[in-house]
């Protein structure tokens, strides 16, 4: 049983743990501010592919960050070593690079006490999820599979599971002090027809293993890939698509990465205005549209603090088409006369990813639906190797994969080979034919599956 | 002048050297630093061992690894971060019953130690449930021995304010570029010490230390920004290799071309002759050559992650894909001075190696690991691991792992001026920009950092929004020349992912550059 609370032996810090070590690190400093990030967690994982598991491990670390600030001066350094003389050694190093580096005139102060929002993001059933529950679950999800490709021979399926339980704690001298235990798990399972011309994928991912169901990604993958078999050329260019959440989920949240106000507002970014200013405030994508970000909401349940321990709350990011709020760190906020939102990480560094979740509230159709109101266009399962080819537009390169399909007269008619395509997410967002029911494509985050008109198929590619 | 038949056998005969002093550490005469075993670390992995063989493990490797890590970045005149990170555990593997097993821990005693012997063979035995081949590993001679990768001078233990003022420098010379508005650049450094024992009887501690550092300049005018990033390749050297760089020196020039690309012309989309300089290059051949020819890439062991392979199955290939012309030669190593690829043993304790992946333009054999030799050593007779076998961290399974792949050069000592004279129509292009590619390694796309129009022979004018866009085979058989031994480059990166969990792996890519004739190029530019 590797439960948080109960187990003394748990393979990471419980809160107390936690507490009772920064306490001791943080009596060693001598910096003018000190910051202290612990991570402490396990990870099993098994990883399959012929049908067999080809690798698993278990992992235990813990690891601590000191963050020593001395006037206007701030460096950190890291230890996995937790006796009293390597701590005392990484706080040293910390306060030394920290006093020979230059002063920062972004540098903000550390923070004291916060309230945080109530996330229970903690499930004991994925902590416990042990090397013989994930060799079942590995073997329920191939048998499934196999079955359901059964008619086409022996199907070669692939895939990995993975499970995480740990905390995320910080401690600063000014007295913050933040305690956030969490655990994850995923499955992906990728089946590929023996003839070599299907490919089909599916994956599954919540806080909770209970709410994951193996056999069915399993035979969901199967599937996919017995109706890709021998797929045809389709002529290249702007057709309708039919995307799935889990391809939404690859181009929208680049969006959200965008959104970062300093770059805005010195000109460097697809939000911002020619000649100056930022278009906060104007309708940028379709009224369907609405971006969030929330570490409480029941599908997210993200972390509710950023990297400095600053807090974060509800989000609106786009709202009904329009811009609403850019992210501001805590310096460019205070240089802009503008509130804070996170996700700063000390100085005037950006925005990384979307810390407290990302969510696109979607319609009510269902994928079939979307299909079914599809005159002609392609059905795609998701994308590989998805890249920015222009930052200035936020233009997009990218596969499609694991399933491509024909769909006329509201029908899926038949596989086609995959294409690259090139789109701007921006762009694509100002053509939605139709946005249908969203869905958790990962731990914090929620996506849907959407219909667009015109998007940029390029050129095909061969690949299976 | 060398011919390539040359340069093959040079690289042949110093492979046999490299051979014939692995028992010992290698070429002592360059260490400033003296290659150092760990009797701690020894002592733990020993333990490792004792309690995997005891629980049951018919072999077991266990691996301590001690790593050390150091960031720095600056943006225009100040410090955007600092930190040094040291990480520090062990990982065993196990084999029971031809199942593998894995677990990893950073609680360094002799009960935590065997503690995760004990958990990966509970690994290996619940890994049976769904097991249908037993897995077998290629003989390897035990050894015992150290290696420190050449360096004259440890880049951890530069002072800092020695490596932020140097990067403060070629900030504030790019900053005097009219229209040049941001810089960043930063410093990645590293050492790691492995410790790698065996149940085979090895026992060896290698040091290796890489550097890599990195410079962005962006210019805004007219509505517009345009970014340059300078192409500069981590090595696996010391201090001496960032000294050799100059960045302060060169800063203003690379920044220039960040402003330049504000007026360069918008290209037109089409067919074009492209001349590729090395410091583009290397990234495309890692992508459409280093990764299909990963045996567990085409055994399907990526498919739910990476990809597959197009060169799949190994029988319908080995000595019968033409990839590319006859000049065309591909070498796999862990050897080449400088790559940060470069080992003296690999993850196994297997010998560093040197391969022709492709050989006159013929494909001939994978990159492998134990495990993975007897799946293929009926179609090319080798029955040795090419010693491919690498893993991130102690808390990450070792697995294969590209090694060097690099473009060796042509007969003919070319330069990229010779290509660019015998050029009527075409773009030249430079720097890594952006990159992508289809999960079986066939439809590509790169862009780069500056591109330029050729006419008639010569460079005329700048050009910006480029992107080649095409498929492995067509691209390499639609090369028609290449550059000689002078105008060979290694590039590389520090960053290559694969693996569920994700593992990264340095790898060096050296090449000259090269001409592709008719490459179908797109233009890049949208407006919102």
């Amino acid at each position: 049983m590797r439960s948080l609370f109960q187990n003394a032996d748990a393979p990471f810090l419980t809160r107390d743990q936690a507490k009772s070590l920064t306490d001791r690190v943080l009596g060693m400093a001598k910096a003018d501010e000190t910051r202290l990030t612990l991570n402490t967690g396990w990870s099993g994982n098994t990883r399959f592919a012929g049908a067999e598991i080809t690798t698993s491990g278990g992992i235990t670390d813990t690891s601590l960050t000191v963050t020593s600030t001395v006037g206007k001066r701030r460096a950190s350094a890291t230890t996995n070593v937790l006796d009293d003389a390597s701590l005392r050694r990484t706080v040293d190093l910390a306060e030394r690079l920290a006093r020979l580096s230059p002063e920062d005139p972004e540098l903000m102060p550390e923070l004291g006490p916060q309230r945080y929002l109530t996330v229970n993001a903690y499930v004991d059933a994925t902590a416990a999820l042990t090397p013989e529950a994930r060799s079942e679950a590995v073997k329920k999800a191939v048998d499934a599979a196999r079955d359901a490709g059964r008619a086409t021979g022996d199907m070669f399926v692939a895939g990995f599971l993975e499970a995480n339980a740990g905390a995320t704690c910080l401690a600063t001298s000014r007295g913050l002090f933040a305690y956030h235990p969490s655990t994850d798990v995923s499955l992906g399972v990728t089946a590929r027809t023996p003839d070599a011309t299907g490919s089909g994928w599916s994956q599954g991912a919540a806080r909770n293993w209970t709410l994951l169901d193996p056999a069915a990604l399993g035979r969901r993958a199967a599937e996919k890939a017995v109706a890709s078999r021998n797929p045809v050329a389709m002529e290249p260019g702007m057709h309708t698509a039919v995307l799935e959440a889990a391809g939404v989920a690859q181009l929208v949240p680049s969006v959200a990465g965008a959104l970062n106000a300093r770059n805005a507002d010195e000109g460097r970014s697809g939000f911002s205005k020619p000649g100056g200013g930022t278009k906060v405030g104007e309708k940028i994508v379709d009224a369907r549209v609405t971006l969030f970000s929330d570490p409480a909401d029941p599908d997210l349940l993200a972390q509710p603090f950023d990297a400095d321990g600053f807090p974060l709350a509800r989000r609106v990011w786009i709202e009904n088409g329009v811009l609403k709020q850019l992210a501001y760190t805590r310096f460019w906020a205070q240089k802009q006369g503008k509130e804070a939102t996170g996700g700063g990480g000390g100085g005037g560094g950006g925005f990384g990813g979307t810390p407290g979740g990302l969510k696109f509230p979607g319609g009510s159709q269902s994928l079939d639906q979307l299909i079914a109101g599809c005159q002609r266009g392609v059905l795609v399962t998701h994308f590989f190797y998805t890249n920015v080819l222009d930052a200035r537009s936020g233009l997009m390169t990218g596969l499609t994969r694991d399933g491509t399909f024909l769909v006329e007269g509201g029908k899926i008619v038949r596989a086609v080979k995959n294409f690259r395509w090139n789109e701007a997410p921006l762009i694509m967002l100002n053509k939605i034919e139709e946005i249908g029911r969203s869905e958790r494509t990962r731990v914090g985050q929620v996506m849907p599956p959407m219909r667009v008109k015109d998007f940029n198929f390029a050129s095909l590619s061969d690949a299976v | 002048m060398t011919s390539r038949r040359d340069f093959i056998a040079t690289s042949a005969a110093l492979a046999t050297t490299v051979a014939a002093s692995r028992a010992f550490a290698l070429a002592p005469e360059r260490l400033v630093l003296p290659a150092q075993d760990d009797p701690f670390a020894s002592e733990l992995a020993l333990e490792a061992l004792n309690a995997a063989k005891a629980a049951g493990a018919s072999y077991a490797d266990a691996r301590v690894g001690r790593y050390r890590r150091q960031n720095i970045s600056t943006r225009e005149r100040s410090i955007s971060g600092v930190s040094d990170a040291e990480s520090y555990g062990v990982g065993v593997r196990t084999l029971v019953n031809g199942s593998w097993g894995f677990a990893a821990t950073s609680e360094l005693t002799k009960d935590g130690v065997a503690r995760a012997a004990r958990e990966a063979v509970r690994l290996s035995r619940a890994a049976r449930a769904v097991q249908r081949r037993p897995i077998e590993l290629a003989p390897v001679a035990a050894v015992k021995g150290t290696w420190m990768t050449p360096i004259r001078r440890d880049p951890i233990d530069v002072p800092i304010e020695d490596k932020v003022a140097l990067l403060l420098a070629a900030n504030e010379a790019a900053l005097k570029v009219p229209r040049v508005r941001f810089v960043t650049s930063g410093l990645q450094l590293l050492r790691e010490i492995k410790t790698l024992a065996t149940t085979d009887g090895t026992l060896i501690t290698q040091t290796f230390v890489r550097v890599g550092p990195s410079f962005n300049a962006t210019a805004i005018g007219d509505g517009d920004f345009q970014s340059y990033a300078e192409e500069i390749a981590p090595r696996g050297q010391g201090w001496e290799y960032i000294e050799s760089l100059d960045m302060p020196g060169n800063a203003e020039r690379w920044a220039a071309l960040a402003a330049e690309k504000l007026g360069a012309r918008s290209v037109e989309a089409g067919r074009y002759d492209l001349i590729i300089e090395p410091t583009n290059l290397w990234l495309t051949i890692h992508e459409s050559i280093g990764h299909p020819t990963e045996l567990d890439r085409a055994m399907g062991y990526e498919a739910n992650y990476a990809g597959t392979s197009f060169i799949a199955p190994p029988e319908k290939h080995i000595n019968q894909l033409k990839y590319g012309p006859e000049f065309m030669n591909i070498q796999g190593d862990r050897t080449q001075e400088g790559s940060v690829s470069r080992v003296a043993w690999d993850d196994e304790g297997v010998p560093a190696d040197q391969w022709l992946i492709i050989e006159k333009g013929i494909f001939k054999d994978y990159q492998t690991t134990r495990e993975q030799v007897a799946w293929i050593q009926k179609l090319t007779g080798v029955s040795r691991s090419h010693g491919c076998s690498f893993a991130d961290s102690w808390s990450s399974v070792q697995f294969q792992r590209m090694p060097n792949v690099s473009l060796l050069p042509g007969d003919r000592d070319l330069s990229q001026a010779d290509l660019i004279a015998a050029t009527d129509r075409g773009i030249l292009i430079r720097n890594r920009g952006s990159w992508s590619i289809d999960h079986q390694r066939y439809n590509f796309s790169f862009s780069g950092q500056a591109f330029y129009e050729i006419r008639g022979g010569k460079v005329a004018g700048m050009l910006k929004d480029v992107a080649y866009q095409s498929n492995t085979p067509y691209f390499w058989n639609a090369m028609d020349m290449i550059g000689g031994k002078s105008s060979y480059w290694l590039g590389g990166s520090f960053n290559d992912g694969k693996g569920e969990p994700g593992q990264i792996n340095a790898v060096s890519h050296g090449c000259p550059p090269a001409r592709f004739r008719q490459v179908n190029v797109v233009n890049t530019a949208r407006s919102l």
